[in-house]
C-alpha cells in the first residue's frame, strides 16, 4: 500500500516539476519585451475595453499612445480628462483639453407621436429591422426601437422606455464612449458637447423628408420650415435637406429657438422651467 | 384596422418543433419500454416513474427558483432524459439512487450548462455515470428477467452476459465454455436477459429506431456506422483467436449497444451536425466502445465511449464541415 | 425524375389559383412607375411634369450596363416625379401618371397574332431586347439584356427555361405556359438564336402535369427544345439548383451560370421577350397571382405595372376582415409589404395575403443542433453556425464560411424545429460582410 503512495507521489511531483521547467524555458525563449510604459498607460486607463478611444481595447490603446509619443488626438472618453492628465504626468507630456461630451437621441417618434402602422417580427436587432423595412411608423430616418444601443452601452447609460418605445441615455452614466453612435444603423445618436450643468439644445429629429411626408408619420418630426434659422442670431442652426441641426459649439443657449418650433422637435435638456413672462430678462442672462 | 405583421422571409415554416421532436422520440421508446415492463415487472414501472418524475421536477425546480428563467419543462427533454437514465439502470437499484441520479443528469449534466441546446454531454449518460462510480455494488446487481413479475423483493440476481464472458475470460476460460452459461442469442434479442431495463431488447429498440427514422428525427449515420464498427472491429478480433475474443453478434445484441447507439449517440444536441461528422463520431463511439469491452476494466463500455466522444463534438463539427455548393466543382 | 441533390425542402403547395385563366386588371386611375425596379442602376426619367405619354411609350432610360429603360403602362399626364413607398416601405423615385385613355404606342402591334419568323441578328435582337425593358421576371429582375450577351472567352452551351415555379402559392408562369405556350416557345428560340445555342431545356416541376403534357407536345415541333419534368422541391427556380437538375453541372460560388455554360432564363421573360422582339412591346404588364387562403376569389391577373397592390387584392375579393400579413412574392421569398399602396413593378410575381394565424412565427427557443438547417441548406452552409457568427460580430469568420454564397431561400428557417430566425441573422452578416468586401476593393 505504502509502496502505491510513494509512486504516485514520487510520479505527479516528478511530472509537475518536468512541466514546471519546460514552461519555464518556453517562456523564456519566447519572451516578448515590451515597452514597461505601456504598462504604465493601462494602469491608469479604466479598463473597460469599451473601444471609445477607437482602437481595440485599452491595451491597445495604451501601446498607440506610447508608440506615437504624443497625446494629440488620443482621448479615453469613460475616463476623461482627468484620466487623460495622468497618463500625461506619468509619461510627461502635455494633454490637450477635453470638453466632455455626452450622447443624445435625435428622435422622439414616440408609440404616442409616430403610431406604429405595422408589427415588427424576427431578429431583434435594430441592425436587421433597418435592413428589412422603414420602421414601426413609416418614418425611413427614425428610431426602430430594437435597442441595439442599449445592447452596446457598456456603462448601464441606457435603457429602453417601454411607454414610449424610444432609448434613454442616463447622464450621470454615459460617458460619451460612442459605442451606441456605432450600434445605430440610422445614426440617430449623436455625442454633443455636454454644456454648462449640462444644459443643451438640440433638434430632436434626423428626418430628411419634405415636411408633409414627415408630418404624416410623425407628429414631432422636423418639416424644414426654417422658424429656427431665422430666429437664432448666432448662426448656430443650419438647415439643410429640410433638416434643421444646431451647432453645438455656436449655440448660446438663448431659448428663442426651441418656442418657434411648430412641432416642438427643438428640445431643452436640464434648463430651467420657463416663465413665459419674464422671458426677456432670463434671455439676456442666457446669453 | 389591425396592423399588418412585417417580418423577413419566409413567411412560412415547417409543421415540427422541438416539442414535436421529443414527443416521436417518446413515442419511439415506448416498445422498449413494454418490453423491460414485461421482463422486469413492477420494479422497471417503478424505476421508471421515479426517474421521469423526478427529472422533470428537477428542471422545473432549478429554472424556476435557481436561474429564474422560463420553465420548459413542456418540451419533453427532462422527459426523454428520464426514460433514459432509467433505461440504463437496474430495476431493483434503491430508489434514492435513482433520484440521486436524475438530479446529477439534470442538474450536472444539463441545466450547468444553461439548458437544453447547450450540453456538451448527453446528461443521460452523465447521470448513468456517475451513479456508476459512486454506487458500483448496486448498479451492477443486475435481476434475471422474471415474466410479469409483480414482486419488488427477493429477485434473483446474476451477472449480464458480457460480464459473465469477460470474467471467465479473465480466469482463463475458453469463449465457447463460457457460452452456455449465457442466454441463448434468440433470448439476448429479444430482451430475455439480466441487464439494464431498457437495454435488453435489442428488437424493441430497433423497432423504435425505425420509427425515428421514419419520422425524420434521427438519420441513419450514426446508428449505422456505430453497430457496423462494433461489428467489424469485434470480428476482425473474433477471427485472430475466436477463444479469448467472442464473436460479434454476441457484442451486438448484449449490453447496451442497441441503446447506445440508437439512442444515446444520436441525441441532437451533443452529436455532430453534418452526416460526415456523424459518421466520424459513430465509428469513435464503435472503436471506444470495443476497447473498453474487450481490453477495459469495465465489461460496459457504451456509456464511456460516447461520453468520450461527446467532448470531441465540437472539434468534429469545425473539422468536418460540409462540402459546399459550388466548392469544387468537377464538370463533365 | 431529376432535381437537385443537396438539401431542399418541401412545403406545402397551395396552389389555389392553378386553375384560373388569366383576367386583366383594369387600367388604373393612375399607376407610379418606380424607377428603379430592376437590380442595377436605376433609370433616368426622360419625361416631365405635364407631359403627355401614351402607352408604352419610353418614359426613362436605363443608361448604364446594368439597368433597364422603363415604359408607360398607361396613355395620361405625367402628374409628377416623386418618391414613393417601395415594398420595404423606403421611399424611391418614380413616376407617377394620371391616366386619361388606354392609347397604344403606334409602334406596337397588340394583334393577337403568332409571329414565328424572326429575321434579326443576334445583336439586333439582344439590342431589342434591351430597349423594350425586359428583365428577369421571376423575381430578381436582373436586366435580360446583360444575360444573353455572353462575356468574351466563355461559350454558351445551353439556354435553360425555368418553369419550375417552386414556390408554394404562385401559379402566374404555370398560366402563362398554359395560355401562351406557343408564344413562349418562339420566344425561347429568339433568344437562343441570340445566345448563338442549339439545345434548349425547359423544367417544369411535376406538380403541373397539364404544363409538361402542353408544352412537351408544342416542344416537338422546335428543334433543340426539351422539356423536362422536374421532382418537387424547393427552391428548385434558384438558378444554380435549376442548373444542377437540369444538366447536373456545379456553378462554383461566386459565379455566374455562363461560368459552366448556360443562361437561365424564366417562362415570363421568355413571353416578354417574344412580345418585345415580335411585336415591340415594351415590358409594361405581367401576370401576377393573387391568393391566400381566406381570399374570396384567388386568381392570376395581367397587370399594368405601376398599379396599386391594393387594386389586385380588390379584384381578387377584397382584404379579408383580419388581415395578418400582405407579401409582394412568395411565401418563402417573398417580401412583407407595411403600406398595400406600393405599386406593382416588373419582378412582382404575386400578392399573397395571410390570415392573422398564419402571419405569426413559431415561438423562437434556443437552438437544439439538430443538424436540420445544415441538412436543408441548398448551398450547404451552416446556418445555425453562421447566425452565431453574426450575433458574435464575427464578420470575418462568417466570410470564411462563405456567408456570401447564401441565396437567402430561407429553408433553414422553414425547418428550424426551434423556429430560430436563421435568415434574419444571416441577413445582417451578409450586409455587413458586403460592406467590408467592398471596403477592402475600395483599397
Ligand atoms: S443559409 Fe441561405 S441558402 Fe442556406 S438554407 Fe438558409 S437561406 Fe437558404
Ligand atoms: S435547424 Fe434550428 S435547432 Fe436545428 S441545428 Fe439548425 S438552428 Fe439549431
Amino acid at each position: 500500500m505504502n509502496e502505491i503512495v510513494l509512486y504516485s507521489v514520487l510520479s505527479i511531483g516528478g511530472l509537475g516539476t518536468l512541466m514546471a521547467i519546460v514552461l519555464y524555458i518556453v517562456a523564456q525563449r519566447f519572451k516578448v519585451i515590451e515597452d514597461p510604459r505601456i504598462d504604465t498607460v493601462e494602469e491608469r486607463l479604466p479598463g473597460a475595453n469599451c473601444g471609445g478611444c477607437g482602437y481595440a481595447g485599452c491595451r491597445n490603446f495604451a501601446e498607440e499612445i506610447v508608440k506615437a509619443g504624443s497625446l494629440d488626438g488620443f482621448n479615453c472618453p469613460p475616463g476623461g480628462s482627468e484620466t487623460m492628465k495622468e497618463i500625461a504626468d506619468a509619461l510627461g507630456l502635455e494633454a490637450e483639453e477635453q470638453e466632455p461630451m455626452v450622447a443624445v437621441v435625435r428622435c422622439s417618434g414616440s408609440l404616442e407621436a409616430a403610431p406604429p402602422k405595422t408589427r415588427f417580427e424576427g431578429l431583434n436587432t435594430c441592425a436587421f429591422a433597418h435592413s428589412l423595412y422603414a420602421g414601426r411608423s413609416g418614418c425611413p430616418y427614425g428610431c426602430l426601437g430594437e435597442g441595439d444601443c442599449v445592447v452596446s452601452c457598456a456603462f448601464d447609460a441606457m435603457y429602453m422606455d417601454k411607454d414610449t418605445g424610444l432609448p434613454v441615455i442616463i447622464e450621470e452614466n454615459c460617458v460619451a464612449c460612442g459605442a451606441c453612435v456605432k450600434a445605430c444603423p440610422r445614426d440617430i445618436i449623436e455625442l454633443r458637447k455636454k454644456g454648462k450643468k449640462s444644459r443643451r439644445i438640440f433638434v430632436s429629429c434626423i428626418n430628411k423628408e419634405k415636411g408633409g411626408v414627415a408630418r404624416k408619420n410623425c407628429k414631432v418630426a422636423c418639416i424644414g420650415c426654417g422658424k429656427c434659422v431665422k430666429e437664432c442670431k448666432f448662426d448656430a442652426i443650419t438647415l439643410e435637406d429640410n433638416l434643421a441641426y444646431i451647432d453645438f459649439n455656436k449655440c448660446t443657449l438663448c431659448r428663442k429657438c426651441p418656442p418657434v418650433c411648430p412641432t416642438g422637435a427643438i428640445h431643452e435638456v436640464n434648463l430651467p422651467p420657463r416663465k413665459v413672462k419674464e422671458k426677456k430678462e432670463e434671455d439676456s442672462k442666457e446669453a | 384596422m389591425s396592423l399588418l405583421t412585417v417580418s423577413g422571409s419566409p413567411h412560412v415554416h415547417a409543421d415540427e418543433s422541438v416539442r414535436k421532436i421529443m414527443y416521436g422520440v417518446l413515442i419511439s421508446l415506448v416498445p422498449a419500454m413494454l418490453v423491460s415492463f414485461y421482463f422486469f415487472g413492477l420494479g422497471a414501472i417503478i424505476v421508471t416513474l421515479t426517474a421521469v418524475v423526478s427529472c422533470v421536477v428537477f428542471e422545473f425546480l432549478i429554472q424556476k427558483y435557481l436561474i429564474k428563467g422560463p420553465v420548459t419543462i413542456c418540451d419533453g427533454s427532462a422527459i426523454i432524459t428520464g426514460v433514459l437514465l432509467a433505461f440504463n439502470v437496474p430495476s431493483n437499484l434503491p430508489l434514492w439512487i435513482v433520484v440521486v441520479g436524475s438530479f446529477v443528469a439534470i442538474g450536472m449534466g444539463k441545466m450547468t450548462f444553461g439548458g437544453l441546446g447547450k450540453n456538451p454531454f448527453n446528461p443521460a449518460l452523465v447521470g448513468r455515470v456517475f451513479m456508476m462510480i459512486s454506487f458500483p455494488v448496486q448498479m451492477t446487481t443486475w435481476p434475471k428477467p422474471i415474466p410479469l413479475n409483480t414482486q419488488l423483493t427477493d429477485v434473483v440476481t446474476g451477472p449480464t452476459a458480457l460480464a459473465v464472458v469477460k470474467d471467465g475470460v479473465g480466469r482463463g476460460e475458453k469463449v465457447s465454455e463460457l457460452l452456455p452459461k449465457v442466454p441463448e442469442y434468440m433470448d439476448l434479442f429479444i430482451g430475455n436477459m439480466g441487464g439494464s431495463l431498457g437495454e435488453i431488447s435489442a428488437i424493441a429498440l430497433i423497432l423504435g429506431g425505425l420509427y425515428m427514422l421514419v419520422r425524420k428525427i434521427i438519420t441513419w449515420h450514426i446508428p449505422v456506422s456505430y453497430i457496423g464498427s462494433v461489428f467489424i472491429f469485434t470480428g476482425i478480433l473474433w477471427w485472430v483467436n475466436p477463444d479469448i475474443y467472442v464473436d460479434p453478434v454476441f457484442h451486438l445484441i448484449t449490453g447496451g449497444l442497441m441503446l447506445g447507439a440508437i439512442y444515446m449517440a444520436t441525441d441532437m444536441v451533443t452529436s455532430p451536425m453534418t452526416p460526415k461528422g456523424m459518421l466520424i463520431f459513430g465509428i469513435g463511439c464503435g472503436v471506444l466502445t470495443v476497447v473498453i469491452r474487450v481490453f477495459g476494466a469495465y465489461p460496459e463500455g457504451v456509456s464511456f465511449a460516447i461520453l468520450i466522444m461527446n467532448a470531441f463534438v465540437p472539434i468534429i463539427d469545425r473539422a468536418f464541415k460540409p462540402k459546399r455548393f459550388g466548392e469544387e466543382v468537377k464538370n463533365g | 425524375m431529376k432535381t437537385f441533390k443537396l438539401g431542399g425542402v418541401h412545403p406545402p403547395e397551395n396552389k389555389f389559383s392553378e386553375k384560373q385563366p388569366v383576367e386583366i386588371l383594369p387600367v388604373p386611375e393612375s399607376v407610379s412607375i418606380p424607377l428603379a425596379q430592376h437590380l442595377g442602376v436605376p433609370a433616368n426619367p426622360v419625361v416631365k411634369k405635364g407631359d403627355k405619354v401614351k402607352t408604352g411609350q419610353l418614359i426613362a432610360k436605363g443608361e448604364a450596363f446594368i439597368s433597364a429603360n422603363i415604359h408607360s403602362s398607361v396613355t395620361g399626364t405625367v402628374t409628377k416625379i416623386d418618391d414613393v413607398i417601395d415594398t420595404s416601405g423606403y421611399r424611391k423615385k418614380a413616376i407617377i401618371i394620371k391616366t386619361e385613355e388606354d392609347e397604344w404606342d403606334g409602334s406596337i402591334d397588340t394583334s393577337d397574332n403568332l409571329i414565328k419568323e424572326c429575321n434579326l441578328s443576334r445583336e439586333d435582337i439582344v439590342k431589342k431586347i434591351n430597349e423594350m425593358g425586359i428583365v428577369g421576371m421571376g423575381g430578381a429582375a436582373f436586366p435580360s439584356h446583360v444575360k444573353l450577351m455572353v462575356p468574351k472567352g466563355k461559350k454558351a452551351e445551353y439556354f435553360l427555361i425555368n418553369g419550375v415555379e417552386c414556390e408554394p402559392y404562385l401559379t402566374a408562369d404555370h398560366r402563362l405556359m398554359l395560355e401562351k405556350g406557343e408564344e413562349l416557345m418562339v420566344g425561347i428560340t429568339i433568344q437562343m438564336k441570340a445566345l448563338g445555342v442549339d439545345k434548349a431545356i425547359i423544367g417544369i416541376e411535376n406538380n403541373k402535369p397539364d404544363a409538361i403534357e402542353y408544352i412537351g407536345k408544342l416542344a416537338q415541333e422546335y428543334k433543340g427544345i426539351s422539356v423536362e419534368p422536374l421532382k418537387i422541391k424547393y427552391p428548385q427556380g434558384a438558378e444554380k439548383q435549376l442548373i444542377k437538375a437540369l444538366i447536373n453541372r456545379e456553378v462554383p460560388s461566386g459565379k455566374l451560370p455562363i461560368e459552366v455554360g448556360c443562361v437561365v432564363h424564366n417562362v415570363g421573360t421568355a413571353f416578354a421577350v417574344y412580345e418585345a422582339v415580335q411585336k415591340n412591346k415594351p415590358l409594361i404588364e405581367r401576370i401576377i397571382t393573387v391568393t391566400g387562403s381566406n381570399i374570396e376569389k384567388p386568381c392570376n391577373l395581367m397587370v399594368r405595372i405601376g398599379s396599386p397592390v391594393a387594386a389586385l387584392i380588390e379584384v381578387a375579393g377584397g382584404l379579408p376582415d383580419n388581415p395578418g400579413k400582405v407579401i409582394s412574392g412568395g411565401p418563402m421569398m417573398g417580401k412583407a409589404l407595411n403600406d398595400l399602396d406600393v405599386p406593382v413593378t416588373k419582378g412582382t410575381s404575386g400578392i399573397l395575403v395571410f390570415s392573422k394565424k398564419q402571419s405569426g412565427r413559431v415561438p423562437e427557443i434556443t437552438c437544439i443542433r439538430c443538424g436540420k438547417c445544415v441538412n436543408t441548406c441548398p448551398m450547404a452552409l451552416e446556418p445555425f453556425f453562421l447566425a452565431l457568427l453574426v450575433d458574435k460580430q464575427r464578420f470575418e469568420d462568417c466570410e470564411e464560411n462563405m456567408i456570401m454564397d447564401c441565396m437567402e431561400c430561407g429553408s433553414c428557417h422553414f425547418v428550424c424545429p426551434s423556429g430560430r430566425p436563421l435568415l434574419d441573422s444571416i441577413r445582417v452578416g451578409k450586409s455587413n460582410v458586403g460592406k467590408m468586401i467592398r471596403e477592402r476593393s475600395d483599397k
